[in-house]
């Protein structure tokens, strides 16, 4: 059984346009997916489905089955809210793309990632503090003791990223959702972001869900890819099969706007 | 590898911080003092007009005394007793009411929403003082009355700012983030709306202070506020009036006290924002 299946999943804007239509796809423990698609095409919605916050007056069909360890198999279409709470952050939780939206201006960073510590692993006092600061060290946040004191504005984009990724880490979750985590970031910043995933995946053995609409980023990250456009799924397979034989054209453009992406920067090594 | 670290820029920011409180409290404090000596002693009593019709300063009066004969320096104290009871008890009500309602509109369903909305608009639409003329109807006039009129009018205002408020802040990526952490609404309230909530609203709920204040001295203007002989300064205010050229202290003694209330508030008030806002914190 897949850790997250998705079949037939619809959303329809409260104007009744459909934004997601009939997607299917699941993930198993310890794959890793990349969604990918163009701006508008689904994506971030998709996501918000599968942790059943969708906007209110949004309308969804279809099942979105969250089947974490420890946890019986929940359907999150419909599930009232109560039960969600039980199942969001341990079965699955979410990176978002912009780091300094994503964290309460008015908290302390420390506070922000000892919160899921103390309702997950029901930690208090001193040794709450100590897994807060060995939380901050493991996304290699050099000087853990400033940026748990420090307020989110007092950080730099990376570092925000790096504390949101903490946070959503202390959740210990089966199904880790990033999306976009590093297109608000820094070219340089977006690589060591991106390689601290990917690490902290693999040695977590967690499941991924990685949004994006860079197929070069989501290469390097993932294995199988699914591509998204206008709400539906127009293509899926490995990474590789994507890349070297795409048969949607929609697809191909991707490719080749990877391709001259990567081309402009080898012109520019010596 | 990382990238550059902002370095916040503390010490002066939090030298100017306390300042603004320290002023704030001084001025407000002064008024706090004078209301608080006036329940244990007063120069003369109320009601007293032996110093004779609008006597100048001195001459066992401090400030002179009004056109009934009336020592003007017990009045005024008096005066904050009652313009404090107004303003805190008017901010109290609209902002318990207020606040209470602003969540409930900002969490409610679209159509739940829609006719708190629109009560609220209705409400701040209604003058207050309708309302306190039903009170007042009702009830006879008296200072609770107008503070009961008044809350109402500022609750609707306060109520309306925090739906706004609410509805932002529940929009916002942190709440959301928040939400597939497993936190639920309850604690959400607590540990982010009401918090990221708090800095606008202390400020508003200081205006809304001083509001109430003036506005009682209309109430008290067309006889819905505070019986006589407990003369709100408002009342002193419009009753020196007509001597305003003869004995102008009559009107400038209360006029300077309230508005030296009203600084204050709103100096603590800007004090307790920038203590819960750390993004203010930075020099400016
Ligand atoms: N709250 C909303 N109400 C109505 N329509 C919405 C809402 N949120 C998103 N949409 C619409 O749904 C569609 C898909 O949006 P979504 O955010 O999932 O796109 P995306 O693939 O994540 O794009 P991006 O790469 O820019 O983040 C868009 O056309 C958008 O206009
Ligand atoms: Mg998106």
């Amino acid at each position: 059984m897949s850790l997250l299946t998705v079949n037939g999943l619809s959303v329809h804007s409260p104007d009744g346009r459909a934004l997601v239509r009939d997607l299917s796809f699941s993930i198993g423990p310890g794959e890793r997916l990349g969604l990918i698609g163009e701006s508008g095409s689904g994506k971030s919605l998709t996501a918000l489905a599968i942790m059943g916050l969708l906007p209110a007056g949004m309308t969804v069909s279809g099942s979105v089955v969250l089947d974490a360890p420890g946890m019986p198999a929940t359907e999150v279409v419909g599930a009232p809210s109560r039960r969600l709470d039980r199942l969001r952050g341990r079965a699955a939780t979410t990176v978002f793309q912009e780091p300094l939206t994503a964290l309460d201006p008015l908290m302390r960073v420390g506070r922000q990632v000892a919160e899921p510590l103390r309702r997950w692993r029901g930690l208090r006092g001193a040794a709450l503090r100590e897994a807060t600061l060995s939380a901050l060290t493991e996304v290699r946040l050099s000087d853990p003791e400033r940026i748990a004191r420090a307020y989110p504005h007092e950080i730099s984009g990376g570092q925000r990223q790096r504390v949101a990724i903490a946070m959503a880490l202390a959740c210990e979750p089966a199904l880790l959702i990033a999306d976009e985590p590093t297109t608000a970031l820094d070219v340089s910043v977006q690589a060591d972001v991106l390689s601290l995933l990917a690490n902290l995946i693999a040695a977590r053995g967690m499941s991924l869900l990685f949004i994006t609409h860079d197929l070069a980023v989501v290469a390097g990250v993932t294995d199988r890819v699914l591509v998204m456009r206008d709400g539906t799924a127009v293509e899926s397979g490995t990474v590789l099969d994507i890349v070297t034989a795409p048969r949607e054209p929609y697809t191909r453009d991707l490719v080749d706007s990877a391709r001259t992406f990567d081309e402009a920067l080898n012109r520019r090594k010596p | 590898m990382s990238a550059s670290v902002s370095v916040p820029v503390r010490a002066p920011a939090r030298r100017r911080r306390s300042v603004t409180l320290t002023v704030g409290c001084v001025l407000a404090g002064l008024i706090v003092a004078l209301a608080i000596v006036s329940l244990f002693w007063l120069p003369y009593p109320p009601s007293d007009v032996s110093g004779g019709r609008l006597a100048g300063p001195g001459g066992g009066h401090l400030l002179g005394t009004d056109k009934l004969g009336r020592d003007l320096f017990t009045q005024l104290m008096i005066g904050s007793r009652i313009a404090l009871a107004v303003g805190s008890g008017a901010v109290a009500l609209g902002g318990i009411l207020g606040v209470a309602a602003g969540l409930a509109a900002g969490f409610a369903t679209r159509w739940l929403d829609d006719a708190i909305a629109a009560a609220l608009d209705i409400l701040i639409a209604f003058p207050v003082l309708l309302v306190a003329m039903l009170l007042v109807a009702a009830r006879g006039a008296s200072l609770a009355s107008a503070i009961v009129a008044i809350g109402l009018g500022s609750s609707a205002v306060v109520a309306r700012l925090t739906r706004v408020l609410v509805k932002r802040i529940l929009s916002q990526d942190f709440v959301t983030a928040a939400r597939t952490s497993g936190t639920s609404w309850p604690r959400i309230v607590l540990e982010h709306v009401l918090p990221n909530v708090w800095p606008t609203l202390v400020v508003n709920l200081a205006l809304q202070l001083g509001v109430a204040v003036l506005a009682e001295a209309s109430l008290s203007y067309l006889g819905l506020g505070a019986p006589p002989p407990n003369e709100s300064w408002g009342r002193m205010l419009q009753e020196a009036q007509a001597t305003v050229l003869t004995a102008p202290l009559g009107a400038i003694a209360p006029g300077v006290l309230l508005i030296l209330l009203v600084i204050g508030v709103n100096l603590i008030a800007d004090g307790l924002r920038d203590v819960a806002d750390p993004t203010r914190r930075r020099s400016r």
